[in-house]
């Protein structure tokens, strides 16, 4: 780093020792500007932090009975009207890399003192973090209101048993063919609302081909295995708290891109002015938001692994 | 900064990261596909052995993307030794922490029909004639301790 470099002048308190010169400013023991040194810290505190909610996510995941599976839960595509598991969630990943690859650029043509160089690349990650706000936006809007859920009720629920849909009469609900409406331990349901009521469960039927959805009309169910067969019962929420960890973390990563694309913003127009060029310093200042963004990037990797992946 | 790499060298290593990064998380969502049943119809590894496999192996490339990020894109490689301590050591106290609330949070899991019915069992209203919070020892004089 072509850091401004402190002259050793110690020439006026040399009774002090020669330790004197730590406490004077002297040269920095890690050969990094006090800004980059404290930019590291504050990411370590916030992975410290990211790593509670998730370790959080994961601890209350193992403490319940079933889980929403994330190839069940997250399969819709913009203008697609398809289900296609985990394939928007990989588009807006890739996003976000391409971001981290374009501020990569901007901090090299920083050190190269190129103030176009460094403009261009910083707008080019800007609209990369705006893309993937407004992926993320889309999103939960398809969560919210398209499948209910909220922060207070997951809709998004799994079989604890084998059993069979039964229709409001009690009678066994059949498929088009005929043969009973089955379920199995672990399968996946969406529950439809209309006006706060559950109506029916969408599922994906293991029969049928390609990735339509199954429906059933009502709510009761008979179990004909485990500890409840034999058993009437009604399809029943997932665990809410699938909801509240969905929306917080994610929401959590969705702020702190937002707040690099402000701050990203701001770093580019005073690039733009000249202000850096004017520091001759390498533009650390690119460097220093640079780590930031990385870092929004690098958490993304564990949010995908926890969220989408596992 | 980077002083051992010319330009063009640099910016090789970064459309190499960009290639390395995108080829990672596309394999990553084709495992997942496969083991989740999506891919090949019949095959998955949802449980046992297989789900163990496939767990570690996501866990293995989401760690190594991390490590490509903070060492090539945050040029972590060319800070000076005692900032990349300072940075990294802490972090190994999370695995102590994975490792202790994934735990208590599985033996939350096992004993919910426990909880259930500790909570529906009616209160043993206490008895009045006797201290509280004391241990009591059968026999003792007092009845209590203290």
């Amino acid at each position: 780093m072509a850091e401004t470099s402190v002259t050793h002048a110690h020439d006026t308190n040399e009774q002090e020792g020669e330790d004197a010169h730590l406490w004077e400013g002297g040269q920095s023991p890690f050969r990094a500007s006090y800004g980059k040194v404290m930019m590291w810290y504050f990411l370590v505190s916030d992975a410290f932090t990211f790593a509670g909610f998730l370790i959080a996510y994961g601890a209350l995941r193992f403490s319940m009975p079933t889980w929403p599976e994330p190839d069940f839960v997250f399969t819709s595509f913009p203008f697609v009207h398809a289900h296609w598991p985990l394939v928007f969630v990989t588009f807006m990943t890739f996003v976000l890399i391409f971001s981290s690859v374009t501020m990569v650029r901007a901090v090299q043509e920083g050190h190269r003192e190129n103030q176009r160089g460094v403009v261009f690349w910083m707008l080019m990650t800007i609209l990369g973090g705006a893309t993937f706000l407004g992926s993320q936006a889309y999103e939960w809007t398809t969560l919210i209101v398209a499948e209910n859920v909220t922060v207070t009720q997951n809709p998004f629920g799994r079989h604890v048993a084998d059993g069979v849909y039964l229709n409001d009469d009690g009678t066994e609900a059949k498929k088009e063919d005929g043969a009973p409406k089955e379920f199995y331990k672990g399968q996946s349901y969406l529950m439809h609302m209309h006006d706060g009521h559950v109506s029916g469960v969408a599922y994906k039927d293991p029969e049928s081909k390609g990735e339509k959805m199954s429906q059933h009309e009502g709510v009761k169910i008979k179990y004909t295995t485990g500890a409840y067969a034999g058993q009437t019962s009604e399809v029943s929420f997932g665990p809410a708290a699938f909801g509240a960890l969905f929306f917080f973390i994610t929401g959590f990563h969705g702020f702190h891109v937002f707040s690099g694309v402000l701050f990203l913003t701001i770093i580019m127009v005073n690039a733009a002015s000249g202000l850096y060029a004017a520091r001759r310093n390498g533009y650390e200042m690119i460097e220093k938001i640079g780590l930031y963004w990385h870092f929004v990037d690098l958490v993304w990797v564990f949010v995908f692994l926890v969220f989408y992946l596992l | 900064m980077a002083a051992h790499h010319t330009y063009e060298e640099q910016k090789a290593l970064v459309f190499y990261g960009l290639k390395l990064l995108g080829a990672i998380t596309i394999v990553e969502v084709l495992v997942a596909l496969l083991a989740k049943g999506h891919l090949i119809h019949g095959v998955n590894f949802t449980h046992g052995f297989g789900h163990y496999i496939y767990m570690a192996l996501m866990v293995g490339f989401s760690i190594y993307k991390a490590y490509f990020i903070i060492f090539n894109f945050m040029h972590m490689a060319l800070e000076a030794r005692g900032l990349v301590l300072t940075v990294l050591l802490p972090t190994t106290l999370l695995i102590w922490a994975i490792i202790a609330f994934f735990q208590e949070g599985s033996s939350w899991g096992a004993r919910r029909e426990q909880i259930k019915e500790k909570n529906e069992a009616p209160a043993k209203p206490a008895s009045s004639g006797q201290p509280q919070g004391y241990y009591m020892i059968p026999g003792s004089p007092t009845g209590c301790l203290g």
